[in-house]
C-alpha cells in the first residue's frame, strides 16, 4: 500500500507540502521574535524590499510573514479537530443505521438529510454568530455541517460489509451484536472513512477561512481568512496583503486533496483503476 | 408515481423540512448568550429598557417555552421573519427586496459552472493520458483548492483595478440612469465577475465528475457496439456516452446547490452585490440576529426549491427514473 503511494507523484508533493506547512505552523515562535500581533515597521510596507521583512507589513504595520506563519496554526488545528469531531458524531450514526437499519436507519437517514439539505455555510455562520467566534464555537460549527456525508458513507460500507460470510461466522461463534459491529464490521469500513476525512481536513481548512473572512474568526488568534478580511478594502493599495495568505490557503487545501486522492487510489486500487482506463 | 404526485410529495416534504428549520432557528435564538429580548433588539438596534419590554411581551418571552415556540413558528408561516432594529424594516421586505439580485447570481453561476464543467470534462476525457487533459485536470484541481472570497478578490484585482475590463463593484452603474437594454448590459458586465468565480469551484467539481463518468461509460459493451458499427469517435461521444455520463453528473450539481447559495454570502460581499447574502454579512457585525435567521431559512428554502426543480428536469429527461421509483 505504501508502495502504491509513494509511487504516486502528487501524493508525495502533498505530503511535502503539507509537511512544510506544518513545520512552519510548529516552528512559528522560533522564526519569529516578535507575534503577529505586534507592529515592527511602518505600515503597508511593500514585500521584497527590507531584509527580515520579507512579505511587508500589513495596514498596522504588523509582519506578514509572521502572520502567515501564525495562521498556519489555526488553519491546522481547526481543519484536524473539526474533522475528528465530525468523525464522532457520523461514524456512529452511520454505523448504527447501516448495522440495526428499520426504524434506526429510517430515523438517523432523516436526521441525516434534514442535515444535508440545509445550505452548510449558512448554517456555520449562524452557528459561530450566535455562539460567540471563538475557536471552539467554530471548530463545533464546522463539525455539525461536516458530518452528514461521513453518516452516509459508513452506513453503506457497514451495509455492505455485514452481509459477507465473516459476520455470519462471527455470530455463529456467539458473539453479541454490538461486539460484532465494533470488532467485525467497522474494522473493515476503515479505509474509506481515512480518505473522506483527509478530504474533509481540506474542506475544513476552507471553512474555517471563509468564516475569518466575514469576521467571524476568534478575534484572539490570527487566521489566514481575517487576514483577507482585513485587507479586503486596500486590495487597490496593497494587493500582497490579500495575496499571499490565499496562496498559503491554495497550497495547504490543495496539498490535503492531493494525499486524499493517493490515499483512494492506494487504498481502493480497483476504483482507481477505473477511473483512470 | 406520476410528476404531480412527486411534486406533491416533495412539497409537503420540503414544508416539513423548513417547519424544522424554523423550530431550529427559535431554539438558536434561545441557545444565544443572554436576554432574548435584547438578542432579538440587536446590539446595535438602540435597545432601551422600554423597547426590550414591549419585545418580551409581543414574543410572549414571559410564557412558557412551547407557547413561545408555537407562536414563532405561526409567525414565520404567514411569513413574518421579524423586525431589523438595525434596519428599520421588517425582515421579510428586507429580503424580498435583495432577492431577485441573489437568484440572478445564484442561477447565472450555476449554469455556467455546469455548461462549462460538462464541456471541459467531455475535453478532457477524449484526450485522456495527453498533456491538454494533464492541463485541464491540474487547472480543475488548483480552481477546487481556491478559496471562493480569494478568487472574487484576485478577480477583482486584475480585471477591474489592473486592467480595467470589467465593473468590480456594484450591481449596477449608480446614477448612470440606463433604462431597457442598456440597463440589462449593464448589469451583466457586473454580473461577469461575480458569477464567474462563484461558479469556478463548482465547475472543477462538475468538470471532475463529468470526466471521471465519461470514461466510465465509455468502457460499456454499447460503446463498442457503436464503434463496431464505424461511428466516429465524436459522434459516440457526444450521442451514446456523454448521454449517458451526464447523468450523474446532474444528480450532483442538483445536491451542490446548497454549496452555492452558502458561496453567495462571500461573492456578494466582496463585489457589493445587493442580494441577501451581503445582507446577511452586513447583520452579521451589526449581530442583527432576527435578520441573520430570516436569510438562513429563506436561503434553505432556495435550496429546497432548487432540488424539487433539477428533480423534475432529471424526470423530464431520463424516462428510466419515473418508472423506476
Amino acid at each position: 500500500m505504501w508502495k502504491r503511494f509513494s509511487s504516486n507523484i502528487g501524493a508525495m508533493l502533498g505530503v511535502v507540502l503539507l509537511l512544510a506547512v506544518i513545520a512552519v505552523a510548529i516552528f512559528a515562535p522560533i522564526i519569529f521574535s516578535h507575534t503577529p500581533w505586534q507592529m515592527v515597521q511602518r505600515p503597508f510596507l511593500t514585500p521584497f524590499t527590507m531584509d527580515g521583512l520579507p512579505l511587508g507589513t500589513d495596514t498596522l504595520g504588523r509582519d506578514v510573514a509572521s502572520q502567515l506563519a501564525y495562521g498556519a496554526r489555526v488553519s491546522l488545528l481547526v481543519g484536524l479537530v473539526s474533522t475528528l469531531v465530525a468523525l464522532l458524531i457520523g461514524v456512529p450514526l452511520g454505523a448504527l443505521a447501516g448495522f440495526y437499519g428499520n426504524w434506526v436507519d429510517e430515523g438517523a437517514m432523516r436526521f441525516t438529510e434534514f442535515f444535508q439539505t440545509i445550505p452548510n455555510f449558512a448554517l456555520a455562520i449562524v452557528l459561530v454568530a450566535i455562539f460567540e467566534p471563538t475557536l471552539a464555537s467554530i471548530t463545533i460549527a464546522i463539525a455539525i455541517v461536516s458530518w452528514p456525508p461521513v453518516a452516509r458513507l459508513v452506513r453503506a460500507e457497514v451495509m455492505s460489509v455485514r452481509k459477507r460470510e465473516f459476520v455470519d461466522a462471527a455470530r455463529l461463534a456467539g458473539l453479541s451484536r454490538p461486539r460484532i459491529l465494533l470488532t467485525q464490521v467497522l474494522p473493515n469500513t476503515v479505509s474509506p472513512i481515512i480518505v473522506m476525512a483527509s478530504l474533509m481536513v481540506a474542506t475544513a481548512i476552507l471553512l474555517e477561512s471563509s468564516l475569518s473572512f466575514l469576521g467571524l474568526g476568534d478575534p484572539n488568534a490570527m487566521s489566514w481568512g481575517y487576514m483577507i478580511g482585513a485587507a479586503r478594502t486596500v486590495i487597490r493599495s496593497a494587493w500582497w496583503l490579500s495575496f499571499f495568505p490565499g496562496i498559503a490557503i491554495v497550497l495547504t487545501v490543495l496539498a490535503l486533496n492531493l494525499i486524499g486522492e493517493g490515499l483512494n487510489d492506494a487504498l481502493n486500487p480497483h476504483l482507481s483503476r477505473k477511473g483512470k482506463a | 408515481m406520476s410528476i404531480v404526485t412527486v411534486i406533491l410529495s416533495r412539497a409537503f416534504k420540503a414544508f416539513v423540512t423548513l417547519l424544522a428549520i424554523a423550530v431550529l432557528n427559535f431554539c438558536l435564538l434561545h441557545a444565544a448568550p443572554g436576554d432574548p429580548a435584547v438578542v432579538l433588539a440587536g446590539e446595535a438596534g438602540a435597545a432601551d429598557e422600554q423597547m426590550i419590554e414591549q419585545l418580551r411581551e409581543r414574543f410572549g418571552l414571559d410564557q412558557p417555552f412551547h407557547v413561545q415556540l408555537g407562536k414563532y413558528v405561526g409567525s414565520v408561516l404567514t411569513l413574518d421573519l421579524g423586525y431589523s432594529f438595525r434596519q428599520g424594516a421588517p425582515v421579510a421586505q428586507l429580503i424580498a427586496e435583495r432577492l431577485p439580485a441573489t437568484l440572478l447570481l445564484t442561477l447565472t453561476a450555476f449554469v455556467i459552472s455546469l455548461v462549462l464543467g460538462i464541456a471541459f470534462g467531455v475535453a478532457a476525457s477524449a484526450r485522456v493520458g495527453k498533456a491538454s487533459d494533464s492541463l485541464l485536470t491540474t487547472l480543475a484541481l488548483l480552481f477546487y483548492a481556491t478559496p471562493l472570497y480569494w478568487a472574487a478578490l484576485m478577480a477583482v484585482l486584475i480585471f477591474s483595478v489592473w486592467l480595467g475590463w470589467l465593473p468590480g463593484f456594484g450591481y449596477e452603474t449608480v446614477g448612470a440612469g440606463y433604462t431597457g437594454l442598456a440597463r440589462a448590459f449593464d448589469i451583466a458586465k457586473h454580473l461577469v465577475l461575480p458569477a464567474l468565480t462563484l461558479g469556478l469551484f463548482f465547475m472543477a467539481v462538475y468538470m471532475r465528475m463529468t470526466r471521471a463518468s465519461m470514461l466510465e461509460v465509455s468502457q460499456l459493451d454499447f460503446v463498442k457496439t457503436a464503434k463496431a458499427k464505424g461511428l466516429s469517435g465524436p459522434a459516440i461521444r457526444r450521442r451514446h456516452i456523454l448521454r449517458n455520463a451526464i447523468l450523474p453528473v446532474v444528480t450532483l450539481a442538483g445536491l451542490q446547490a446548497g454549496q452555492l447559495v452558502g458561496g453567495a454570502v462571500l461573492t456578494e460581499t466582496v463585489f457589493a452585490w445587493p442580494g441577501i447574502g451581503r445582507l446577511m454579512f452586513e447583520s452579521l457585525a451589526a449581530r442583527d440576529y432576527n435578520t441573520i435567521l430570516g436569510v438562513f431559512l429563506v436561503s434553505a428554502a432556495m435550496v429546497i426549491l432548487f432540488n424539487i426543480v433539477t428533480d423534475i428536469v432529471y424526470r423530464l429527461v431520463d424516462p428510466r427514473i419515473g418508472a423506476k421509483a
